[in-house]
Formats: C-alpha cells, sequence, structure tokens
C-alpha cells in the first residue's frame, strides 16, 4: 500500500495534538501512514511513542532552526521535496492557520488542488467538507494532482493501532527564498492546562452577559469541573473581557465538541456560525426569546450567577 | 509605500448562503453580496501606513461584473483607485488558479505592500496570501494582530493558537491580518461622493497574459462533486430557572455521560 503523509500538528506543552492522531486513523484507511514532523531540534523524539501509537510505520522528521525558524515556507519546501520522492497516495494536514498555510504553498509548487476544512476522505480521494458555517455538507475532490486535504479537529474518533516507526531524518535544503519571514519571538499566552479550543471535546463559552473579565472565572470554573477548553463570543472579546484566541465564531475559531455549554451568551448568526455543528448544545440566558435557544439541546432560561454556580455544586457533587 | 489590498465580494454572512445547483458555484446571484468583512481591516490598516508613512494605497478584487459595487464601497474609506480583474472565463476558478491570476496583476502593481484579510467568510480557506506570496517569491506574514511598518521592515504579531509569534520581513511582502488590527472606519458622505470619481482600470485574463484555459472549471484543481443543505438544528427542551436550573442542567449533561 501507498504511504499516506501526515504533517504532525504538536505543542511544546501537550505534545501530538488529537487531530493529528485523528489523521492518523483516516491515513491508515488510506494507505500506510508516515508521520511527517516538521519542528525544532528533537522534535521526532520526542513525539515518536505517540505516533506510533496511533499507527505511524515511519517518520520523516526535518528539524532545526532552518526550519522552524522561518515562518512555514521551508516547512513547503521539504514537504514538496518528500512528495516528489515517495509519491504518497495523499498528504493530510490539519486544517489550523499553519497546516492550511504549508497546504496552500505545497499547492502552488505542486500545482495541486487543495480542500481545506475536510471531516471525511474516502479511499477514492472524495473529500465531506462542511461550508457556511456547517450549514452545507460539501463532497468534492482533488482533480488536479494527488488528494491534498486539510482535516477538521474533532472530525473523527483516534483509535490507537500500534506500530513501532522508525525515524528517517530528512535532508533539508531551504533556500533564501524561503526565509524571507523570519519568527523573532514566541509568546505563550494560553494559561493552565485547558485543552486547545478546537480540539476539545467540551467546550464552555461566555458571552456578553458575563458581564466582565473577572466574571469568566464562572466560565472557566465549569469548563474545568468538565474537563474542556474555554471560549467566548465577539461581544465578550470586544468589550475585552477575554483574548481574542477564544473566541468562536464567524470571525473566530470554529469548534466542533461533543459538548458545547453557552453562557449568556444571545446565538448570534456570527457565533453560531463557529459552533453549530456541536454534538450536543447547551445554553443559560435570562432572555426566554434568545435565538441561541433555536439551537440548544437543553435550554435554562435563567441568571447565569445563580444556575451556573449551583451546576458546578451539583456536579461536585456527583463527582 | 504602494499598497494594494485585496478585497473580494462575498455573499452576506449574516443571511441564508447557498451553493448553485447547476454548477455547484457559490450563489452569488441571489445573495446580498458585501465587501468580505475581514477585508475592512485590512483597508483601514493600509490607509492608516498611508496616513503615516506617504503613498498609495490600491484596491485589486478579482470577481465578476457585480463586485464594483464592493470596489465602489471599499474606494468610499479613502483608497486612492482600484484594478478590477474580471472576465467571464473566471468563472468556476478554484484557489489555485485563483492565485495565479491574483499574482499575475499584483506583478504589473509594483506593489511594496500587499494587505489582505486573513481569510474570507465564504470558503474561510485562508490560503490566498501564501500561495500568492510562494508565486511571487516575496515574505507572507499572516494572521497579523498588530503591524509596524519601519522604513522598509516590516513586523507583525501574529496570532498563534498558543498566544503570539513576532515576524519580520522586509518589503515587499504580503501580510493578512485579522479583525482585532484596528477599528475600520465609516465612509464619510464625502468618501462616498469622492469615491464614484476614482478611477477603476479593468483587467481582462488577456491583459495578464493568462490563458482562459488555465482558469475557471478548465483550469480548477479541485472541483465539488455534489453539494447538500443540513437540515436545521432544532431546538429541544427549555426550562425556566425557579431555583433549580443548575441541577437540572446537570442532570441533563449526566444522561447525555457529560457528568
Amino acid at each position: 500500500m501507498s504511504e499516506v503523509l501526515v504533517v504532525v500538528e504538536a505543542t511544546k506543552e501537550f505534545g501530538v495534538k488529537k487531530v493529528t492522531l485523528e489523521m492518523l486513523t483516516l491515513a491508515r484507511e488510506l494507505g500506510t501512514p508516515s508521520a511527517v514532523v516538521l519542528g525544532g531540534a528533537g522534535a521526532a523524539e520526542a513525539l515518536s511513542a505517540k505516533l506510533g501509537e496511533y499507527g505511524a510505520e515511519k517518520i520523516y522528521a526535518a528539524e532545526g532552526e532552518e526550519i522552524d525558524g522561518y515562518l512555514v515556507a521551508p516547512k513547503a519546501t521539504v514537504l514538496a521535496e518528500l512528495v516528489g520522492r515517495v509519491q504518497p497516495a495523499a498528504v493530510l494536514l490539519a486544517s489550523s492557520q499553519e497546516g492550511k498555510e504549508i497546504a496552500a504553498r505545497l499547492a502552488v509548487k505542486l500545482e495541486n488542488g487543495i480542500l481545506t476544512d475536510v471531516v471525511g476522505l474516502a479511499a477514492d480521494g472524495t473529500a465531506t467538507q462542511v461550508a457556511f458555517a456547517g450549514s452545507t455538507i460539501v463532497k468534492s475532490k482533488v482533480t488536479k494532482g494527488l488528494p491534498l486535504v486539510t482535516v477538521r479537529p474533532n472530525s473523527l474518533n483516534p483509535a490507537p493501532a500500534a506500530a513501532t516507526p522508525a525515524v528517517e531524518q530528512l535532508t533539508v535544503s531551504v533556500s533564501d527564498a524561503d526565509k524571507l519571514a523570519k519568527v523573532v519571538e514566541r509568546v505563550a499566552e494560553q494559561k493552565g492546562s485547558r485543552p486547545e479550543l478546537t480540539e476539545a471535546s467540551v467546550v464552555v463559552s461566555g458571552g456578553r452577559g458575563v458581564g466582565n473579565a473577572d466574571n469568566f472565572k464562572l466560565v472557566e470554573e465549569l469548563a474545568d469541573l468538565l474537563g474542556g477548553a474555554v471560549g467566548a463570543s465577539r461581544a465578550a472579546v470586544d468589550s475585552g473581557f477575554y483574548p481574542h484566541q477564544f473566541q468562536v465564531g464567524q470571525t473566530g475559531k470554529t469548534v466542533s465538541p461533543q459538548l458545547y455549554v453557552a453562557l449568556g451568551i444571545s446565538g448570534a448568526i456570527q457565533h453560531r456560525a463557529g459552533m453549530q455543528t456541536s454534538k450536543t448544545i447547551v445554553a443559560v440566558n435570562k432572555d426566554a426569546e434568545a435565538p441561541i435557544f433555536e439551537l440548544a439541546d437543553f435550554g435554562v432560561v435563567g441568571d447565569l450567577f445563580k444556575v451556573v454556580p449551583q451546576a458546578a455544586e451539583e456536579i461536585r457533587k456527583r463527582k | 509605500m504602494n499598497i494594494v489590498v485585496l478585497v473580494k465580494q462575498v455573499p452576506d454572512s449574516g443571511a441564508d448562503r447557498n451553493l448553485r445547483p447547476d454548477d455547484n458555484t457559490v450563489d452569488r446571484g441571489s445573495a446580498n453580496n458585501v465587501i468580505n468583512e475581514m477585508d475592512e481591516y485590512a483597508i483601514e490598516e493600509a490607509l492608516k501606513i498611508k496616513e503615516a508613512h506617504g503613498g498609495e494605497v490600491t484596491i485589486l478584487t478579482m470577481g465578476p461584473d457585480r463586485a464594483t459595487e464592493s470596489i465602489r464601497k471599499a474606494l468610499s474609506m479613502g483608497p486612492d483607485k482600484a484594478v478590477h480583474v474580471v472576465d467571464d472565463a473566471l468563472h468556476g476558478s478554484c484557489a489555485v488558479t485563483t492565485s495565479k491570476v491574483l499574482a499575475a496583476a499584483l506583478g504589473q502593481l509594483n506593489a511594496d505592500l500587499v494587505i489582505c484579510g486573513a481569510e474570507s467568510t465564504d470558503g474561510r480557506v485562508q490560503v490566498m496570501p501564501h500561495m500568492i506570496a510562494e508565486r511571487l517569491g516575496v515574505a507572507a506574514l499572516t494572521g497579523a494582530r498588530k503591524l509596524t511598518v519601519d522604513g522598509g521592515t516590516l513586523t507583525v504579531e501574529r496570532q498563534t493558537e498558543e498566544g503570539y509569534e513576532v515576524v519580520t520581513a522586509s518589503t515587499p511582502a504580503v501580510v493578512s491580518v485579522w479583525d482585532t488590527i484596528n477599528e475600520p472606519r465609516y465612509p464619510s458622505f464625502k468618501g462616498i461622493m469622492a469615491a464614484k470619481k476614482k478611477p477603476v482600470q479593468t483587467l481582462s485574463l488577456g491583459d495578464l497574459g493568462v490563458a482562459p484555459s488555465e482558469v475557471g472549471f478548465d483550469g480548477a484543481t479541485s472541483a465539488v462533486l455534489e453539494h447538500t443543505k443540513r437540515p436545521p438544528r432544532s431546538g429541544g427542551a427549555k426550562i425556566t430557572d425557579e431555583g433549580e436550573g443548575g441541577v437540572k442542567l446537570v442532570e441533563f449533561l449526566a444522561t447525555e455521560k457529560f457528568v
């Protein structure tokens, strides 16, 4: 069976991201998964056990300052060389900002089609995508080149399948043209050990109704009790209650968790666009007419400052 | 500084949006078409740089005839002129071929700086800035929440999932911006009147030296096979809190195995 290249997404703090495990699981249906680690020195070594656990038969690694010290262009160059050499059956990347950007450059280098926000990929290359904020399901195909797709987090359940991958270090030959955008500093702003927003199976979000930044502690407390990530509506972010990277909606992150909890969020289209493909939605809002209730599987009309602390207490009792 | 801002006309994301049943492209005919929201932030950023450093701001749009409405709207914010790439053969183009056309147009405009929105609200694909930069052989600084211009040196704070990165490059470069970067101005009445007289140059594929077979459905590198509307979600139980709302909520979560 042909190799399927899976470009690994990982963070220093949490290691291999869940979307990578989803991609490895998907790749096993299409061929033999090979993980591609493009990162800082020693990245592949640190990640190999986890990648093997989910079926990576091989790991290609390109590491170091040449790769990691610049914005995506060197990664695309290395990947293009690898694709040319191994002629994979497909190339999978995460549908994150960086994943899409690497894929974009690869597509131009190879004059190859690209499909983003893919939630399913059949053996014949037919991809399923969600469009227009989850309101439309699209079947599509790359018609020029190999299937080059970016996979949306939380598209499938990652399943382990043990393998013992060998690591092959790639020779890095990036040109000056790939080094035009230099990363001079990386600053971590995310606090605590909560799961990453787009990958979390539970997301608890607060909106304008939360009232102020301090009150977001309530949202965080419920998120922590449910093992979830914290999100915020655009209204809450614009009011300065919570940082922008946690914004869920048309101009923020798209999330698709098992459970989405909306607290003090009216449910404007802007917000719904980022969360309406969530499996189960619950909402607390004092306005009985709020559009969020049209989506909610369970809604509580009431004061979130009463309902949420009581819910938190009840969860603690049951634990 | 010679700045070009990429502007895309999209169907209003606040209304019902569809793909066409006949050729699977975005239905622009029945939709209320507007400037892609993120592009307004790109225009604002360009105008601020011009105000601080001098130069000229040009709007570049690829789209059908009706995109003229969005071009005039963009010009009413303050840019100097616009270039509209319009050609019937472009209908059905994919992202890869679109980037080829935009890069060809940019090749004629001698931009020091190309600014665009981080993504469009219709496709949300986020690939265009890097595709264009790859074709032009220039730097791409994408996902900026802050942009600083110091002579020919650009520095951006790039929003990431963990926080942000500080990334620098020299001009010429492509920069894409998120909506956290500024607060776009509203067009003034004077601006709206002035926009009607600003030059809008139209370019065809022939003007750009791109063959019709390289674009549109013929040149597309991917195809939509079919599309279906997902049935709208229907709301479930809704209770009014009478002192037990929190407990009832947890009971629901427990039946769904979340607690």
